[in-house]
């Protein structure tokens, strides 16, 4: 991570008229730092989201891109499951009318468990780190663990031992058991992460953070920026 | 900064006496450590005259020796005068008493003080507060000593932002039977904050236990605190207000949402092993407990109690917090019953709860507890007592005590709390057992020794 943290940093510096780190360069930023990211492409075109698309393959992801759009889901600004060109280039146009349009954000399906994995700069308490069961439903089932970061290496897995969606991560009904290694791995790799950008944020949401039993994949996320 | 002037003062100074108005708060604090306290105390005030006999200084020059705490109740802008007086005859500590700094938006005057204290490291706390209280040691509380209760001299020191929730606790915590080693309140803690009076706590050798009432900390305050509590090696125990979120803060993630101011204190508090209490059933029930048993459990008890329905609400109590209470099994029972009184042993339940019925009598809870005593997978002793069945004394205590205590087991109580019963409470907290006045305070009782970390 150190040496990639000038360019971590200009990212966020870019970032800093927005007041917030929109999601293409906060996959970067997340993939600087280690974490897994889906294969993605920030398409200016329709036409550039066909080719990324065709060259990773159907189906895939779309999302809108704009600096006044926090939450995308919101405003219909997220496609999953688009499955051939006519749909994809639709999608494109109706991205293309909402408000601070800066492209699409095109990327490959991933599934898994859907988990958020945010952090917080504390007034009292300085950087904490929350995991939860992630989606859009977040704020309703609040099934959240919270702790100080940085995390030591036994609070990792105490974090989602602690979550009712435990029972998700270690396969529920028949389901393949997520790869709790690969999680416990990104929670400490993401305290490292905050404590480092601790001057910087206000808070960082990956929402989703998808596990399965091959990894832990940043599948959303944003960083907003401290004034 | 050496805070002991501050907490076990010889000498004392209190500013702003009157001689002609004898309602004035700095005279009952005088008058009472002049009565009731060992301290050596002494009234300035630039008009001079006297008090209850005593001359008043006109100024700290005057005061005849070095003084160790200097009580400052005078109207908020002469006390930056009177501190630098204070600093400059040596004075080693002071309360500042006076309200009409930050609460009521002279920020210029609380920095200005703490300027003066910081530069001649002078600790203070305060201002607007209450000042500090040990018992048969020194008082600095304003409120007249006939309308306070008399604490005891126990092992719990309290460290409250409000004035009024500390002397509230006080109370309640003399009517539960818990004694203080240090009380204090900090008020707007411009100095002296929560983790500088920590860390002289955790020194300590009067305090096991240090309680806190909360409102809030400054920036990285908390984080500070939490990373010291959880490393004290003493019980630290934390009632917090102001949980409810701000309304109409914007909020922009998920994340900040779903962590709130109150939702991030809590969480720092139980990762570094701080108890938290929600209410203050928990808060007296916590702190008497955990300033008795040092020793951390599992959780696992034993429950006697000559009422089934008493031992059925004790087991929801338990059993929604997580402790365990492991049923005895066959022929343990049987053994038991071979030791009990003949009224009782064709009648008792004795699975866990053991219910003794009306007709047991003190024998058969000794005998109940021998037997939790010799069982490994049962690590408290809980009894559930109903003074009016005719079989139970007032000796239970002493008699169950000296069962539990040589076998390391912590015996908690239920008695209810009236007058009448005071023997058979004594009896417990005499000998070192906790007695609560309801069967949720007895199982938080048990739940606090569940939680403490070593």
């Amino acid at each position: 991570m150190i040496g990639s943290r000038p360019e971590m940093l200009r990212i966020i510096e870019e970032a800093r008229s927005d007041g917030w780190v929109l999601e293409p360069a906060a996959k970067r930023l997340f993939s600087l730092a280690g974490f897994s990211v889906p294969r993605f492409t920030l398409a200016l075109t329709p036409e550039e989201a066909l080719v990324f698309a065709h060259e990773i393959g159907y189906p895939v992801v779309a999302k809108i891109v704009s600096p006044l759009i926090i939450h995308k889901s919101d405003v219909g600004g997220v496609a999953v499951g688009i499955a051939a060109d006519a749909r994809l280039a639709e999608t494109f146009r109706r991205f293309e009318a909402l408000e601070g349009f800066r492209g699409v954000l095109v990327e490959e399906m991933i599934s898994g468990v859907e988990l958020i994995l945010g952090a917080k700069n504390d007034l009292q308490f300085g950087p904490m780190i929350l995991l939860g069961m992630g989606g859009t439903g977040v704020e309703i089932y609040r099934d959240v663990v919270l702790k100080m970061a940085p995390l030591t290496e036994k609070e990792a897995p105490v974090m989602y031992r602690g979550l009712k969606a435990r029972r998700l991560l270690e396969g529920y009904r028949g389901a393949e058991p997520a790869d709790l290694g690969k999680l416990a791995q990104t929670l400490l790799l993401f305290s490292s992460l905050v404590m480092e950008l601790e001057g910087q944020i206000e808070s960082i949401d990956i929402n989703p953070l998808l596990c399965s039993s091959r990894d832990c994949v940043v599948a959303d996320a944003r960083i907003i920026l401290g004034k | 900064m050496d805070l002991k002037p501050l907490f076990e003062p010889q000498s004392m100074a209190v500013f702003g006496v009157s001689a002609s108005n004898y309602r004035h708060p700095a005279n009952e604090i005088f008058n009472k450590n002049l009565l009731r306290y060992p301290v050596r105390v002494y009234g300035i005030n630039p008009r001079g005259g006297t008090i209850n006999g005593q001359p008043i200084y006109r100024s700290i020059a005057e005061v005849p020796e070095r003084i160790d705490l200097a009580v400052i109740a005078v109207r908020a802008d002469f006390v930056p005068e009177v501190m630098t007086a204070c600093i400059g005859a040596k004075v080693r500590s002071a309360a500042v008493i006076s309200g009409g700094f930050t609460e009521v938006g002279r920020q210029d005057l609380q920095d200005r003080i703490v300027a003066i204290a910081k530069e001649a490291s002078f600790p203070f706390v305060g201002p607007n507060c209450l000042g500090i209280y040990v018992p048969s040691l020194v008082d600095t509380f304003f409120l007249p000593g006939e309308r306070m209760v008399k604490p005891a001299v126990g092992n719990v020191s309290f460290v409250s932002q409000s004035g009024g929730i500390l002397v509230d606790q006080i109370i309640k915590f003399t009517g539960e039977g818990v004694g203080f080693a240090k009380a204090v309140s900090i008020g707007n803690k411009a100095m002296l904050g929560e983790t500088d009076i920590l860390d002289y706590l955790t020194a300590d050798p009067a305090t096991k236990v240090i309680a806190f009432y909360i409102e809030g900390f400054g920036e990285k305050e908390g984080r500070e605190f939490v990373l010291k509590a959880g490393k004290c090696g003493k019980p630290v125990v934390v009632i917090k207000s102001g949980k409810s979120p701000e309304g109409g803060k914007a909020v922009s993630s998920h994340t900040a949402s779903l962590a709130g101011d109150y939702d991030s204190f809590s969480a720092a508090l139980s990762q570094h092993g701080i108890v938290e209490a929600a209410n203050e059933l928990e808060l007296v029930s916590f702190c008497e407990s955990l300033s008795k048993y040092a020793k951390p459990i599992e959780g696992r008890v034993g429950i006697v109690t000559v009422s089934g329905g008493h031992g059925a609400m004790a087991v929801d109590a338990c059993t929604s917090r997580g402790i365990a209470i492991p049923p005895l099994p066959e022929d343990v029972r049987e053994e038991l019953r071979k030791y009990l009184s003949p009224s009782v042993q064709d009648i008792a339940a004795l699975t866990n709860p053991i219910d003794l019925t009306g007709s047991g009598i003190d024998e058969d809870f000794v005998a109940t507890a021998r037997i939790f005593c010799s069982r490994e997978d049962i690590d408290c002793v809980l009894a559930l007592l109903l003074p009016y069945v005719p079989g139970v004394t007032s000796d239970l205590g002493a008699k169950l005590s000296s069962v539990a205590r040589p076998c390391g087991m912590p015996l908690i109580a239920y008695v209810p709390n009236v007058e009448k019963y005071a023997m058979l409470i004594e009896g417990f907290e005499l000998n070192g057992a906790p007695v609560s006045p309801s069967i949720e305070g007895a199982v938080l009782m048990v739940e606090a020794l569940r939680r403490k970390r070593p």
